[in-house]
């Protein structure tokens, strides 16, 4: 904990999360990530990263444009599994389980998992309804009271539902952006996670979308983990209860997101929520 | 003085200063790319009106129906001839379709490999092969082993011209279909099977579907192939072990003959292979393509929306 007091100016001084900790005592978080390290064709672009997520919080990540927050954040659902020459080393503890432990098929993991991706995708062949059942269809799910309950369940908590209600059945890609969105977080919220990533859910949309987005997952969080990649620091300030900037691969600060903002401790930090670069 | 300002001029006086003539220019490339248009449709309009000025008259409900007559008669039809391409059309593609598409997923899906880039050379050279070839390899290795000819040694020639076909354009089409769906995917907790299945080959789908047509398309008109496998015959199909007849074998028959009612009777069956494969191509475009959320149309209304 020498960091604390000594204030690195440089990185080379700070080559380790900001809390670093051998024994990370999961029983108060729902995830936990522990000395992460992700490198695409040998070149470090998250490193040494130990994050844990409290149940039931907002934690925001946030740092200028490739530090790594997204590829940190894809770590947390194996999604690099997809990448063919990344590689991921470390541990995520999701409820005491170790997502890259070789006994592990990601896959059940995934779905405690959900993750809203920067542009809105909906399947585009598929209409609204189909769309926010599709995680349970294709995985096996096919009692027709159950899938209607949860749409109307998940539209609901994406405030969705009043907006399409009438024509489910219409294609999704005839929503807006913005409804696009929330239909995409209602698709995660469906196959009924527990953690929910969202990587710049609203970097795509226009300020009143925004807005809405913003109050679901301020909303969502009284049931739902959620851990979301930003741009926008006033987004951080309005959603989170906690926030890590990253800085270069490294996680420079990671703190309660009030005192982040108000009173940094690290010089970095201060320069960047101040706007001096980024 | 000022080396921004006196840059800037320099630079300025590179540029080409006749606008007259760029204003020229600009009217020739418009004339040449529109009369190469010309020049390109016009064999193909002149193929279709000749084909239609001349076919026209033969064709009647005995010409479709019945048998050929004697040769020279003038008598008879094509009746064995449309029934024959009907089956072996449908024949090739329950064999070269499956094929094909699954080839094309495995390059497109499963394709960052030493094998898939070995596959996908030889299928590019594959699909170029002359058809002869094909259709002498499937002579000699259904046709000569087992003793005749048979509608099963036509179909697997005609597969074999299929299938690099299909398997190119469903790679394609894959491919254009956007990692993100792929994503979400995977974030929903997917196998990947049910991923490639049931999210990318239904976006996709226009993609594919149009490839099995080119393909179609293609093997509805292949002749040489079909003589060294099915022969042809005067008879309706009778058994996959005896040879039957084909429109584009039929066809070549009857525009060898010398007689001008065999060669009108020709004439008359090339407009109705013209006419089957465009139903074909129709009716299938029409079934599967004219859905609201296809690819294609997604792709069409995001540009609407783009320019809006």
């Amino acid at each position: 904990m020498t960091a604390l007091t000594t204030k690195p100016t440089s990185l080379e001084a700070f080559p380790f999360a900001y809390e670093p900790s051998t024994t990370v005592d999961t029983s108060k978080y729902k995830m936990v990530a522990e000395n992460v390290t992700v490198s695409y064709g040998g070149v470090d672009a998250v490193k040494n990263v130990t994050m844990k997520f409290k149940e039931k919080s907002v934690t925001a990540l946030i740092g200028p444009s490739g530090c790594g927050k997204t590829t940190f954040l894809r770590c947390l659902n194996r999604m690099h599994d997809m990448t063919k020459n990344a590689k991921v080393t470390g541990k995520v503890m999701i409820d005491d389980v170790d997502l890259y432990s070789k006994e592990i098929d990601p896959i059940y993991h995934r779905r405690k998992v959900g993750m809203v991706f920067q542009k809105p995708n909906p399947f585009p062949t598929m209409s609204i309804y189909d769309n926010v059942t599709a995680g349970l269809r294709l995985n096996g799910v096919r009692d027709k009271k159950i899938l209607d309950e949860i749409v109307e369940d998940s539209l609901k908590m994406a405030y969705l539902w009043d907006e399409v209600k009438n024509d489910l059945k219409k294609p999704a890609i005839e929503l807006s952006g913005g409804q696009q969105q929330r239909l995409c977080i209602a698709r995660a919220l469906a196959i009924q996670p527990e953690v929910l990533l969202m990587d710049e859910p609203a970097s795509a949309l226009d300020p009143i979308a925004t807005q809405k987005i913003e109050e679901t997952i301020i909303e969502l969080k009284n049931d739902y983990t959620i851990i979301i990649v930003t741009h926008n620091m006033q987004q951080a300030i309005r959603v989170s209860d906690y926030t890590g900037f990253m800085y270069l691969g490294n996680l420079i600060e990671f703190r309660e997101t009030k005192k982040l903002f108000t009173d940094p401790k690290d010089e970095l930090t201060a320069k960047y929520v101040q706007g001096h670069f980024g | 003085m000022n080396s921004v300002q006196d840059r800037r001029q320099e630079y300025r006086s590179l540029f080409k200063q006749n606008v007259a003539k760029r204003l020229l220019v600009d009217k020739a490339v418009r004339i040449i790319v529109f009369s190469c248009v010309i020049i390109a449709i016009i064999p193909l309009g002149s193929i279709l009106v000749e084909v239609f000025k001349n076919g026209l008259t033969a064709i009647s409900i005995e010409f479709l129906t019945e048998t050929p007559g004697s040769a020279g008669s003038g008598e008879g039809g094509i009746g064995p001839a449309i029934q024959g391409t009907l089956i072996i059309i449908g024949l090739s593609s329950l064999i070269g379709v499956p094929i094909g598409v699954m080839s094309g997923i495995f390059l497109s899906e499963y394709g960052d490999n030493a094998l898939a880039r070995f596959v996908r050379f030889f299928n590019d050279v594959f699909m170029e092969f002359p058809s002869i070839i094909l259709g002498i390899f499937a002579f000699l290795i259904i046709v000569l082993v087992i003793g005749h000819f048979s509608v099963w040694a036509g179909a697997f020639a005609l597969s074999l011209i299929m299938f690099p076909i299909v398997t190119r354009t469903t790679e394609e089409s894959l491919k254009m279909v956007p990692m993100t769906y792929r994503e979400a995917g995977t974030a929903l907790g997917l196998k990947k099977w049910v991923i490639t299945f049931r999210i990318v080959i239904s976006t996709a789908k226009s993609g594919v579907i149009t490839g099995i047509l080119l393909s179609v398309s293609r093997i509805g008109g292949e002749t040489a192939p079909l003589i060294m496998t099915i022969l042809g015959s005067s008879q309706f199909f009778s058994s996959m072990d005896t040879p039957m007849d084909a429109l584009p074998l039929r066809i070549w028959r009857l525009s060898l003959l010398p007689y001008d009612s065999a060669q009108l009777q020709g004439w008359g069956a090339a407009l109705v292979l013209i006419m089957i494969i465009l139903g074909i191509n129709l009716g299938i475009k029409y079934q599967f393509m004219n859905k609201k959320n296809g690819l294609f149309r997604q792709l069409i209304r995001q540009r609407r929306n783009a320019t809006k």
